[in-house]
């Protein structure tokens, strides 16, 4: 199981639950948590279609170190993070995160970790693409603030 | 020296390419910045805003302060927005 995936297939999100679970057993994990981020209507409620540019070479290199940290500083048995780039319809799957450790606020804290870190430290740029043209996603001072509480 | 620069996204759009190679004795990231915003309007327009452009030297995120060092690839975009 590759443990950080940068692709533009659309992916099936049971299906990468169940085969990361699976793996888990075999590692003494009690608890599994996931999150996925679906493509959503932003501004205006008339998206087309949403497209992520990101940086090729960077971006495996710096999921695989938010992941890495992750890992250590949750004790987490696994991680797993996947994201799509290119253009995706209302909603797809852009991506997901999924944890396992021994206990649950573990692996909850470590799939917030993963969400927090991702959004703002991973190169990836969206842009939404509507009737009236295409426009790049602001960044939220939110999702910077969200990285101070770790 | 000679370097290899990356743009992404409307940093990307605004100078209207991706990647090029300079020769260029800027000294910091900073420095190479103010170099290409001398260029003409495109990289003034992309450069406007120092506040809104983040930078990575060979793949990892850098501050606008750091030195180029020995970096091949100096690669500029704006703030980051996946997940």
């Amino acid at each position: 199981m590759e443990t950080v995936r940068v692709q533009s297939d659309l992916f099936d999100m049971g299906a990468e639950l169940n085969a990361f679970a699976a793996a888990m057993a075999k590692k003494n994990a009690g608890a599994v948590v996931s999150f996925s981020g679906l493509t959503r209507d932003i501004a205006t409620g008339d998206l087309d279609a949403m497209e992520i540019e990101h940086y090729p070479g960077m971006t495996e290199k710096a999921l695989a170190k938010i992941r890495d940290e992750a890992i250590e500083r949750f004790k987490l048995s696994d991680a797993m993070i996947l994201h799509r780039h290119g253009r995706m319809e209302p909603g797809e799957p852009i991506m997901m995160v999924v944890t396992a450790a021994r206990h649950r606020a573990d692996a909850f804290q470590g799939a917030e970790f993963l969400m927090d870190y991702l959004k703002s430290r991973a190169p990836f740029w969206k842009k939404e693409i509507t009737a009236q043209g295409a426009k790049w996603v602001a960044a939220r001072d939110e999702d910077e603030d969200a990285l101070s509480r770790w | 020296m000679k370097r290899d620069l990356r743009y992404f996204a409307w940093l990307r759009e605004r100078i209207g390419t991706g990647h090029e190679s300079i020769e260029t004795e800027a000294a910091t990231v900073a420095d190479l910045i103010e170099e290409l915003r001398q260029r003409d309007e495109a990289y003034a327009f992309a450069f406007s805003d120092t506040a809104a452009i983040r930078a990575a030297l060979d793949q990892d995120l850098v501050e606008l302060d750091t030195p180029l060092g020995d970096a091949r690839e100096v690669a500029f975009f704006p703030p980051m927005t996946g997940g």
